[in-house]
């Protein structure tokens, strides 16, 4: 459980996959200009990464791996299929959030199918794969890599809201701005870098 | 259907005038993708440590930008709505399957020094966003054109960051040393003589620099090209 707990946190601070691996940035920067909107985008990615985590780990071991059903070495197929389960995950979680609870559906509106695009969803699995976690390490990087976005997210948009009343230089205003504040933060989440996370 | 072939069979003769090279011009401008349209900015930042790997990353991007608008071009019309981003993204999977096939056998150490950002050019947004705003709708001659030129405007803003980056970070182009000492700041201890005046800096090879490298580039830009000023 404690070696679940570290991959966790590692994967939300350590290893933050916004300000760490600057994964996910389109959507990243495209979404953050309130929090209200960067919330339920947040949000969204922690439950996709959540799910396509696991199962991505499942089609990987038990379908492409040398050891799965079919005896042979099918890794080439790994991005055809990975990215189709994201994006059927996506569709899926999509309808299944539209017919139980139509208020969060409504708040997460159109970023739901925004998700498979972010590349933060398909890079957790490709690191998920190269760091060779077993079922239940892939699902504690699935949900804290998610976290780590989600607050990542959150900060950038309260940032932005209030840099609005600065006084910017013009051509620096808005997008040229967000990537300079994200440079510092990026800078701030490298100094989580030296923390062993044993010593939670 | 019959209307469009006939449409598509006029421009058949393919010419090379002004539109056309406004397809190829605009997206290394004033449509840029990476400082205009903000597509496919993770990779940008991932792979411009150093000028080979950029270069790298720039032709497989072209490549995969160029053909996957062609071939989605040519199946518009018979691609049904609502399953129109899985057709595309098994389009662009397979094309960056066969990039990253390619490259383990041509340029193992760049692949081996991209690893999953090559993945991750399926998920570049620059691709998907050209397929949904142009290759749906434009015939395929003008697509390639129109992939090349968003590629082509992707590689620039790459191949400039990666150019700082290195040059500043590493004290060379291309691998080659143009100043500074080999490895690091040399200090002998004896005599306490300083070898090279130049101290490589060791902050523009991490992500962080990359953030501000294009946030200047942003900034030159828009000081340089007013009409693209942020006015909200």
């Amino acid at each position: 459980m404690g070696e679940l707990l570290n991959i966790a946190i590692k994967s939300a601070f350590i290893e933050n996959l916004a300000l760490s691996y600057f994964l996910g940035m389109c959507s990243y920067l495209a979404v953050s200009k309130t929090v209200k909107t960067a919330f339920g985008l947040g949000l969204a990615v922690i439950f996709v990464l959540g799910i396509t985590m696991p199962i991505n780990w499942v089609i990987n071991t038990w379908l492409l791996g040398e050891n799965g059903i079919f005896q042979t070495d099918l890794t080439f197929l790994r991005f055809i299929l990975f990215i189709a389960v994201i994006a059927s995950m996506v569709q899926l979680v999509e309808m299944v959030v539209e017919k139980f609870s139509p208020s969060l559906y409504t708040s997460l509106g159109i970023f739901l199918p925004l998700i498979t695009v972010n590349c933060a969803i398909l890079g957790g699995s490709l690191f998920m794969v190269s760091k060779e976690y077993n079922f239940s390490e892939s699902v504690a990087f699935g949900l804290g890599g998610g976290f780590g976005w989600f607050l990542a997210i959150i900060a950038i948009a309260a940032i932005r809201e209030k840099i609005k009343y600065s006084a910017v230089p013009p051509a620096l205003r808005g997008l040229g701005m967000a990537f300079l504040l994200t440079g510092l933060m990026g800078m701030a989440f490298m100094g989580l870098m030296g923390i062993d996370p044993a010593a939670f | 259907m019959a209307e469009v072939k006939v449409a598509e069979k006029k421009s058949s003769t393919i010419a090379f005038g002004k539109k056309e090279r406004k397809l190829l011009t605009d997206p290394l401008d004033s449509n840029n993708p990476i400082t205009v349209q903000v597509l496919g900015i993770c990779s940008a930042l991932a792979v411009t440590t150093g000028m080979k790997n950029a270069l790298v990353m720039a032709v497989a991007v072209i490549f995969v930008t160029m053909l996957s608008n062609g071939i989605i071009s040519v199946l518009r019309n018979s691609i049904p709505k609502q399953v129109r981003m899985i057709v595309q993204l098994v389009v662009i999977a397979a094309l960056v399957t066969l990039v990253e096939l390619t490259l383990k056998a041509v340029a193992f150490d760049s692949y081996k020094q991209l690893s999953v950002f090559i993945g991750l050019i399926i998920t570049n947004c620059i691709v998907m966003g050209r397929l949904e705003a142009f290759a749906m709708n434009n015939k395929p001659y003008e697509s390639i054109l129109d992939g090349i030129g968003n590629g082509a405007g992707y590689g620039i803003i790459l191949l400039i960051v990666a150019f700082f980056r290195e040059f500043f970070g590493k004290g060379a182009i291309f691998d080659y040393k143009i100043i500074g000492p080999s490895a690091e700041y040399l200090i002998d201890t004896n005599t306490s003589v300083i070898f090279g005046w130049y101290a490589s800096n060791n902050l523009m090879v991490l992500f962080p620099s990359a953030m501000f490298v294009i946030g200047v580039l942003i900034w030159v830009h828009r000081a340089w090209n007013p009409k693209l000023v942020d006015i909200s």
